[in-house]
This record gives C-alpha cells, structure tokens and sequence, in this order.
C-alpha cells in the first residue's frame, strides 16, 4: 500500500531560534498588542499581589499574634480578603482581555493562510498534499492560540513573579533567599537542554500527524477503490502503522518531558527543605522569627507553580515554534502575482488567440528534462474554434492550462488579440477566457450558484437559464429545489455526466470571450453529447475556442484541428484534411488506420 | 447567543436561498450531528479505557504516591517548628536533622515519581488514541459507500483529526490534572482536619460553593464546546473543499468570493471560540474568590486562636501552607473541565459515528465460492428478484431478473440516469438491493467475506483517483503480493507501460509530486492495470475508458478482448465502440432493461439500440 512522508524536506531544514520564529507572528498579534500588553500587565500585578499575602501572614505572626493581641488579627483578616478578591479580579479580567482577540488572532492567521493558499500557484498544490495543509490550518494555530493566552504571557508573568518572589526573600533574610536560589543554574541549563531536543521531536510529530491527515483523507476521497479491490484492511495496516510511529514519537516528547518534570520538581524542593533546616537553626539561635519563617516558605512556595510551570511553558513554547514554522513554510511560498510581467506586447494587434514558440515545462521538473511543451505555435483566429488533438499524455490539458495561466509559459508567449497574456491583470484573463475542465468540480453551494460562477456579477436567471439548455443541463430545473439544490460536498451528489455538463454551463455562461474547453464531452452518453453538441456549435459560432478532443465527434465541433505531438503543433487543418494527409491524426481517430501502436515518425 | 442556529453551520452558509432552509428536512447528515445513542459516549470512553486497566491502576498509584511525597512538606514545617526549634534549643539536634532527611527524601520523591507518572500515563494516552484513531479508521473503512456518499470527506477528516486531538488534550493534560486536584484536595482536607478538626472543617464547607460553581460552568462550557467543534467541522469542510478543487477556483476567480463565504465559517468558529474562553474566565473569577475569601476565613480564625493560646504557631504555619495549595488547582480544575467538555463534544460525535452500522455488513459466518472446475476464472451472475430503492425513497431500479452465465461480456447502454451505475454497484456491493438477492455462482453476495468477494468482483471506475505512493504502488491495489514483473506485465498489456517507462522514475515515480501531471487518460490507465492484476472472477468497468484517446481505448479494448476471455465481464459505457467486445448488450431505460441481446442481433432489429448505434457510426464520420 502506497504510504505518505511529509512533503516538506526534511533535511534541509535551517536552525532558527524558537524565538526568532515565533517573533515572525508579530504582524498578527500586532493590532492586539494593546490587550495581550495590558493582560499581562494585569497578571504581574495578580501574580505579585498574591506574593504580598505571605508578607501580611509574617505580619500577623510576628505581631498580634505573637503580642496575643487578637484584636490585631481582624486586620490582617481584611486585608487577606482585600488581596484576594483584587486576585481573583485581576486573573478574570486578564482571561476576559484576552478571549476575544486571541481567537481574532486564530482566525485572523487562518483566513490569511486559507487565503494564500488560494493564491499560490497551481503547481504548489500538485506537490502538497491537502492533509498537510489541513493540519497547519487546524492543529497548529490551535497551537499558536494556546502559546499566546499561556506560555507568552505566564512566560513573563512567571519571569517577575519569580524575580518579585526571589528579591522579597533576599529582602527577607539574604541567607535563605541564596539557599532557596541554588538549583537555579541546573535547572536553567536542564532547560536550555530541553528545549533544543524536544523541539526536534516535538516539529517530527507535528510532521507525521499532518501525515496522518493525508492518509485519512486519501482513504475517504479513494474509498470506492479501497472498497472495489476489498483493501480496507490493507489500508488500516498503513494507516497503523503511521499512527504506531506518531506514538513512538509522542512517547520520546513524554520522555523528555519526564525528565524536565523530574528536575524540575526535585531541586527547588529539595533547595526548600535545605531552607526549612537551616531557617529552623536560625530561629533556635533566634537569629530569625518564626513569621518570617512562615512567611519565608510561604513565598518559597508561592513560587512552586511558576517554577514548575516553566517546564511545559517551554515545551508549549517549542511546540508553538514549530507550529509557527509549518504555518510560514506555506505563508513564504510566492503566490501568483496579480499579473502584469513587463514587456511582451508589439507584437501588434493580431487579433484571436495565439501561442508564439511556446515552450514549459514543469518548474519542479529536472532542468535537463526535455520540456513538455516544445515550441508551440498556433493561431486561432476570432471567432474560430480549434479542436486539439494528441495521444494520451502529450500535454493537451498542459496546454489548455497555459492560457488562464493556471501555470507560466517557461519561454515564448500567449497573446489574447495580440496582448500578451503575462502583461494582462490575471483577473482580467480569468475573466476574458473561460475554462471547463476535464474533471468537472461543483461547489458546495446551489447548482445556480456553481453556473454562475463563470458569469460577471449581475448575470440573472436568463442568463443561467441559457446556459444551462446549451449544456442540456436542464435536468437542473427537476432537482428537489430546482437550480436552488445545493451540490457538492455537501449536497445532493450527481452523476459524472450531470456534472460535466453543468462545468460546461458554468464556462458558457459568461458568454466569455474565449473559451477553453478540455475534453467536455467525456462522460455523455451519445444522444446527449450529439444534442450538447447541436447547442454548443451556436455558441462556438461566434467564439474563439480551445477544445481538447479525443473523438471525431468532439473534433467537429471545430473549425479547424490542431495535431499536438511531440511537443509541438504537427498539423493544422480541418478534420477531413488531415485525415487524408496525417497518418498519426487518423490513428488517434479512427484508432484502426496504423494497426497497432507505433511511435509516429 | 443563538444556539440553535449556530449548532447547524451546514444548513447556513449565508448565501443560501433561506427558502431552502425551510424545506432541507431533518437529515441527520445535513447538521453534521449523527444521533449518538444515549450512552454511547461513556460507553466508548470505558471501552477504551478498559484494556489500560492494569496501567492505569499503577498510573494512578504513582501519582497517588507521588501527591503524598509532596504533600509531606508542610507537615515537616510543622514539626520543625513545634518540635524541632525546641529541641534544637534544648541541644537535641535528632528532630532537626530528620526533619531535613525527610524533607530529602520528599524531594527526592517527588521528582522521581514525577517522571515515572509522566512516562507511564503517556503510554496509557498514547495507547488510547492509537486505539480511537485505528477504530475511527478502520469503522470508516468498513461503512458502505452510500454513506461516504452523504458523510462529507471533510467532517470524517474532521472526526479523526481535531476531534481525536481534543481528546489528546483531555487525556494528556486533563486527567492528570483532575487525579492531582481531587488528591489533593483529599490528602489536604485529611491533613488539615489532622492538624485541627476545626480548620479543617471550614475548608471542607469552602468546597460546597466550588461544587456548585463547577456544575454551573460545566453545564454552560458544554453548550458552547458543542458549539464550537460543529464551527471547526465547517471550517474544515470549506477549507478541504477549496483545496481539492484548487484548479476551477483560479480559473473562476473564485477566491475572493471564497474568502467571503470562509470568513463567515472563520468568524463563527472565532465566536464560539471566544465564548468558551470567556466562559472560563467567569470560573476563574467565581471560584478564586470562593478559594480566596475561605484563606482569609481560616486565617483570621486560626490566628485569633493562636493569639489566644489555643492552637499552636506551627499548625497555623502549616495550615496556611497547605491552603494556598488547596486551592491552587482550582483553574486547573477549570482547564480540566475545558478539556473535558471539548473532548466530551468530540468523542459524542465520534461515538455517533462508530455507532453508524455498515449498510452494507460483512457477514459474521463468511461462505466460499465453490471452486470452479472448468479452469476458467469467470463466475455465474445472478440477479435475482433484485430491486433497489434509496433509503431516503425514490425506487432506481424496479424488481427485475437477470441471468449472466460465466464467461460472458455484457454491455450495458442507456442513457445517464437509466440505473446503469446502480446496477454495477450492486454488483460490486457498494450497495446491497433493497430486495431480492445478487448471486455470485450461486452464493449470495451478502454471505461472502471481503476477501473471497474481492477476488470474486472487481469494478473499474471513471474517477480513477491515485494514492500517494509510487506508480507500483497504485497498480500493487489491484494485488499487493504482486511482484514487479506482474505490475509490469499488468501495465504492458493494458498498454500503460510506455507512459509509465517515460516517466521520471519510472515504476518508481511519486504519483504525489507529480500527482498533476498524470494526465486523467493516463490514470485511467493505471487503475486499469489495477484491476487486471486483481485478476477478479468478474470485471466490471464502469465509464473506464471515457477518458481515453481512441487508439488508447483501443489497445484496451484489445488487451481486454484476450484479458476477459473466460471471465464474466460487466462494461458499462457511452461509446458504443466498447459494445464491439461484448457477447451481449443490455440497453437500460429509467431503471428496466428494455432491450437484451447479442450486438448483432439488436443492431439488425429496429429497437434503441440499433438508433444508437447508427447515431454512433454517423458521429466516427
């Protein structure tokens, strides 16, 4: 069974800082510094109140209760009570501050990413799987949120608190505080250790569950086949196998977080007791009072939880690093750039659509390769419709996706009524020249809606009404809700045949300028292809068209034929010419004229 | 906050014709909210649990250890205070160094017990989630297609990913949490009624108003964690649906209008998701001021005890210690809560879908297919009394018979809609009739394991969809004990070979990295050989060759002619071409078979077929 590896290379993958990376969210975090600031200002201020309480303590220990003065206690009482309630205020309003723009954040990051994706060019979505992209939108901003509401602030609030905490017990008694201080080179060393090793493991799980997701959706989208050849059980075992290697690692990250745990948790204890011994000598020598014992280890152990708490702050930090990482290596990719390359036009008002010396080739393709396309010169004049014609793999679709540039020409151009296409705002081409493609998508929305589409905004019901008997797609009007239906993914599901012929409505429907049709035809059935054929020649009239074809009976749709081979254009002319002259052409025809399969000369 | 609306995102994409809101019907799948019977929840929760059982027992017994190490220090505090420092004054220095060996100790403890706990409870999680995953899996896996067909792909991924992560979160932070803060709160109770009965008393009372703080927040937290995992499904199915559908999205500018329609997904899921952040604040606030105000309760009391000589210095030292600890969890009993209530959402929806019974069941006691004994591979097809009827109504094919002796090719014609497809699919038990009974040599297709099934019928689709993985690999489906000269010769005789030999490398090529560039005629080809490898009693190929080139077809039409020889084949296609290999042609018409016969003889007679088939020749011209 095919098995997945995470898309992005592993090897070449440059040491950054956890903080240089995660400093790179910035601009998203930006508009609410304000809060996110104010928050964990708000927290300090709980975090210290809550270091004055043993001081009140040590007050009431030394004073009315060491005077038996019980009266005295009252205000000490009060003043507990005041401290506590300003607390738990200040923790609620730090929590309140911050609920609303961090999942402004979240959504804010992932509209971005969901919109870049968008935009990226055709070619990076064939190299990524969805899944990939999937888990970085999902699982790591959920990551990302969760490292701005904790580790970012408690990281700081933590920090003083502890400095807060440390200078009061110095202040206290110096002897203690340095006591207590001791463990703190190892395990500030323990955790520098930590965090470079647990961030290795930590981006290595975050890569297999992204893996994970890809072999979970390819088993939905591929359940026919799963299901046609009986390999659901062959597909758990793959599926096992991958989720058994993400526990391995989510085992490795427990381990290491073990052990940050383990040191964490033991030397400032033991550094406590250390202080308990050596503060109960002093108080026996009476060198010491017992408040400010008391007062002393209540602090030391105010300060347990952001000691503690550094360990998985750090590993929350790492975490969100990595997870940061993956969210920038699809935010860096270039998307298509809204259009206009300089240059490219004089080559004169020629009207139609013209390729001059095209040639491509996959950029991610060896540069020694040959390309796919070689040289490809074809006019297609105003008005005319061109069948093109090749073999099975020789760049047909390749070609067709050239002219919206859903890729770019390597080298050479493509002009629209003598306009280079790469001068033109992509929007503007996209516009100009409509497409349906060989595998006809619909959207989650209405089937009007999925027609629509193809058309400028204001376009009606006749429009859609129009198109849609072009396509002999009027079926639509009989579905449950009529074109209101919803299709798709999450809609009714339709035949492939109904589908395609509703791809082929949406790319009429604009009445567009140029249209590019790749094999439209494929999946009807003959009295329906011979009656969408009858409609489509009216609109092909008075259109310039591209029309991938495999059929004799989609060639004469067409005014003219071009023979794709090799890379280049062999022939051009009409179907009956080059059934006459071209030997390779009436082979891809007729399929008997050479007998068996030859490489054309 | 509108629950009821926000709970369906999938009946309100904004832009929909609100009319059609009215009339979309109770379907279960258009809420994304499968009935999870009552339960069902818990019921999977324990039988995940239940194989950990051992290691959750000594999970829990380190961590119960390692709570009373930790929990020790203040009585230590205690004692040092009321018995040590007299002591030491009275030059006996036994209780002090005790004092520090056991406040060692302690530590020592502590930290190593720690790590042991944190160790073993990753293996009990880690073993449950790889369980979960494995069942969500290999239940999808095992669900019929027709509910593929109406569970979208993005809410399955949805299931096995973000729901199983909150999971993750419950098990990994939650529960160790919730363990550490009800043993807490009961080794600190105990200790602190130890120390004075009533002191501990009034922190016991303290717990009343948590309780019920808890409860109020745990009923509301649920509503908008439900809330907020129904916003993320939608957010995913949107966001899956885009990038499958990468290609129309440029070509129609799609993106801006996309952006719009995601951003409403976004910012419904960013609502909910502050809803439940601020739902936690209220806690925070509620409980700490609960925890707060008991401290200073206790304090006054205790200290105005002390002033007055009834209790001694050192119990209130470390009364006032083990306060501070007791309601130290409190947020992280909040956060607890948190987790439980999105994993409680998650796991009800992953208990509704474990609870989805296959339509299409494997059979507990599977029967063989009689060896067949005439050295021929082709089986005898049987359609016996078979109608079919969608569950949601609407009959597709009415009762009928039909008889393919083994070894015969039959074509299937007729227009889209006539129940063609469905006929394959109950063959190939995608579906099973909703009477009657579909016989392979004699053998209903409902009693026949997956394998032996599989190795019985084997069907060819138009939407040929590769794997990531190597071109062997995808055409390996077919047979994965297959060895690279049977991948080959599967690829040869289909005619795939050449494309496959060119490409970059070769055999070995990553369909994913250049998934795209496989062209549709060419994948077609591959699940071609796929199928050929399987080498079934019976073939089905439905629309397989629509995407090739007619010399394409043609080398498959004549790979087939010699590939299907004494197997029984069912081809179901538009172009008539096909038709030239079959023994028989059905011709289909709004679900019934209205012409059956062999080619020639319906192309000689004056039926649909012989139209068809004249419209057909005219259309090669």
């Amino acid at each position: 069974m095919p098995t997945t590896r995470a898309t992005t290379a592993e090897e070449a993958r440059p040491e950054r800082s956890a903080v240089r990376t995660l400093l790179r969210l910035w601009p998203y975090v930006r508009p609410v510094r304000a809060r996110l600031f104010t928050a964990a200002i708000v927290a300090i201020v709980a975090s210290c109140v809550g270091l004055v309480i043993p001081l009140v303590l040590k007050w009431m220990v030394d004073g009315p209760v060491a005077d038996r003065a019980p009266a005295g206690v009252w205000l000490g009482a009060l003043c507990l009570l005041l401290l506590g309630v300003a607390e738990a205020v200040l923790f609620g309003t730090r929590r309140w501050l911050v609920a609303r723009p961090l999942s402004h954040v979240e959504a804010e990051l992932r509209a971005a990413m969901y919109g870049r994706l968008q935009r990226l060019p055709v070619s990076f979505h064939d190299r990524w799987a969805s899944g990939q992209l999937l888990s970085r939108a999902t699982t790591d901003l959920m990551l990302l949120r969760m490292f701005l509401a904790f580790p970012l602030t408690f990281l700081l609030v933590n920090g003083v608190t502890i400095l807060v905490g440390v200078v009061i017990m110095l202040m206290q008694d110096w002897v203690l505080g340095l006591v207590v201080l001791g463990p703190a080179v190892p395990v500030l060393w323990t955790c520098v250790v930590f965090e470079r090793r647990y961030a290795e493991v930590a981006r290595r799980a975050q890569d297999q569950v992204g893996d994970l997701t890809t072999v979970v959706e390819e088993s939905v989208l591929g359940i026919r086949i799963i299901k046609g050849f009986g390999r659901h059980r062959a597909q758990s075992r793959a599926f096992h196998e991958l989720s058994g290697r993400l526990r391995g690692t989510e085992l490795r990250k427990a381990r290491l977080l073990a052990t940050i745990w383990g040191v964490i948790v033991t030397l400032p204890e033991a550094a406590i007791g250390a202080a308990l011994v050596v503060g109960a000598l002093r108080v026996a020598d009476g060198e010491l009072s017992a408040g400010t014992l008391v007062a002393f280890l209540s602090t030391a152990l105010a300060l347990r939880w952001p000691v503690d708490s550094i360990g998985f702050l750090l590993a929350m930090s790492q975490e969100a690093a990595s997870a940061t990482e993956r969210y920038f290596e699809v935010m860096d990719e270039e998307p298509e750039s809204s259009g206009t390359v300089a240059g490219g036009a004089g080559a004169g008002a020629e009207p139609g659509l013209r390729f001059h010396g095209v040639r491509f080739r996959y950029p991610d393709a060896p540069p020694d390769s040959p390309p796919l396309l070689d040289r490809v010169d074809l006019h297609i004049r105003p008005g005319e419709s061109m069948a093109l014609v090749g073999a099975t793999g020789s760049g047909k679709t390749t070609l067709t996706a050239l002219v919206p540039r859903l890729h770019e020409v390597t080298s050479g151009r493509i002009s629209l009524n003598g306009v280079d296409i790469a001068a033109m705002p992509r929007a503007e081409l996209r516009a100009r020249v409509a497409v349906a493609f060989e595998e006809p998508t619909l959207f989650s929305t209405s089937v009007g809606e999925n027609v629509l589409m193809g058309a400028a905004d204001g376009a009606g019901k006749a429009d859609l009404d129009r198109a849609l008997s072009v396509a002999r797609a009027d079926f639509a009007h009989g579905l449950p809700e009529g074109t209101g239906t919803r299709v798709g993914e999450q809609g009714l599901s339709l035949s492939g045949g109904q589908r395609q012929r509703l791809a082929l409505a949406r790319a009429v429907v604009g009445r567009p300028e140029f249209l590019v049709l790749d094999d439209p035809l494929s999946a009807l059935d003959v009295h329906t292809e011979a009656a969408v054929e009858a409609a489509l020649r009216q609109v092909l009239a008075d259109t310039t068209a591209l029309i991938v074809a495999h059929r004799p009976s989609t060639v004469l749709l067409a005014d003219r034929v071009a023979l794709l081979s090799g890379g280049r254009i062999a022939a051009v002319g009409t179907h009956q010419e080059l059934l006459r002259t071209n030997a390779e052409y009436a082979h891809l025809m007729s399929g008997a004229a050479a007998g068996e399969r030859e490489d054309h000369a | 906050m509108t629950s009821t609306t926000t709970a369906a995102p999938a009946t309100e994409d904004g832009d929909r014709p609100p009319r059609s809101r009215d009339t979309s019907g109770p379907d279960p799948f258009d809420h994304d909210a499968l009935p999870t019977p009552p339960g069902a929840t818990a019921a999977l929760l324990r039988s995940l649990l239940a194989p950990m059982r051992s290691r959750v027992a000594v999970t829990t017994l380190l961590l119960l250890l390692q709570q009373a190490a930790v929990q020790t220090g203040p009585l230590l505090v205690a004692y040092a205070i009321d018995n040590a420092v007299p002591a030491f004054r009275d030059h006996d220095h036994g209780p002090l160094i005790a004092v520090g060996a056991g406040y060692l100790l302690c530590a020592l403890l502590s930290g190593g017990l720690q790590f042991a706990f944190i160790e073993a409870s990753a293996r009990v999680n880690q073993n449950v989630l790889l369980d979960l995953r494995g069942r969500i899996f290999r239940h999808a896996q095992a669900l019929s297609v027709d509910f593929h067909e109406r569970y979208t792909s993005g809410r399955l991924i949805s299931r096995s990913t973000t729901d199983v992560e909150s999971l993750r979160e419950l098990l990994d932070e939650g529960l160790q949490e919730l363990v550490t803060v009800v043993l807490s709160f009961v080794y600190i109770s105990a200790m602190l009624l130890w120390l004075d009965l009533g002191l501990g008393a009034v922190a016991v009372a303290s717990f009343v108003p948590l309780y019920l703080l808890v409860r109020r927040y745990q009923r509301r937290a649920g509503r908008v964690y439900r809330a907020r995992s129904t916003a993320i499904a939608a957010v995913i199915v949107k966001f899956v649906e885009t990038m499958n559908g990468i290609r129309p999205v440029r070509a129609f500018r799609r993106e801006a209008a996309n952006d719009a329609e995601f951003a409403v997904l976004n910012q419904r899921h960013e609502r909910t998701n502050g809803d439940t952040l601020l739902e936690m604040a209220r806690y925070v606030v509620g409980s700490r001021l609960v925890a707060n105000t008991a401290v200073a309760g206790i304090v006054l009391w205790g200290a105005y005890r002390v002033a007055s000589g009834t209790l001694e210095l050192g119990v209130l030292a470390a009364a006032v210690l083990y306060l501070r600890r007791l309601y130290d969890p409190i947020d992280r009993l909040g956060m607890f809560l948190n987790s439980y209530q999105s994993a409680a959402a998650s796991l009800e929806k992953i208990a509704g879908l474990l609870a989805q019974t296959p339509s299409v069941p494997e059979p507990s006691v599977p029967r063989e297919l009689p060896s067949s004994d005439d050295g021929f591979p082709g089986r005898e097809v049987v359609f016996d009394g078979v109608r079919f009827a969608y569950r949601t109504g609407g009959e597709v094919l009415p009762r009928f018979d039909l008889t393919l002796p083994a070894g015969q090719t039959v074509a299937v014609v007729g227009s889209t809609g006539a129940g063609k497809s469905t006929l394959a699919k109950l063959l190939a038990r995608f579906y099973d009739p909703s009477g009657g009974r579909v016989l392979l040599d004699g053998v209903d297709l409902r009693e026949l394991g997956t394998a032996e099934l599989r190795s019985g019928v084997v069907m060819v689709t138009q939407e040929a969809f590769l794997f990531s993985g190597t071109v062997a690999d995808n055409i390996a489906i077919g047979r994965p004990d297959a060895t690279r000269e049977d991948i080959e010769r599967a690829a040869k005789a289909i005619g795939a070979h050449e494309f496959i030999d060119a490409l970059p490398d070769g055999y070995d090529t990553d369909v994913r990295k250049r998934g795209g560039r496989i062209s549709a005629g060419q994948r077609q080809l591959v699940a071609f050989a796929r199928a050929l490898l399987a080498d079934p009693a019976v073939l089905i190929l439905d629309e397989a060759t629509s995407s090739l080139d007619v010399p394409g077809e043609r080398a498959v039409q004549r790979a087939m002619a010699t590939v299907l020889r004494g197997r029984t084949a069912v081809v179901i296609a538009h172009r008539l071409s096909t038709v030239e290999i079959a023994d028989r042609v059905l011709v289909m018409e709004h679900g019934r078979i209205v012409e059956d016969g062999s080619p020639d003889e319906l192309i000689a007679g004056t039926g649909r077929f012989a139209d068809l088939h004249r419209a057909w020749r005219d259309s090669l011209a």
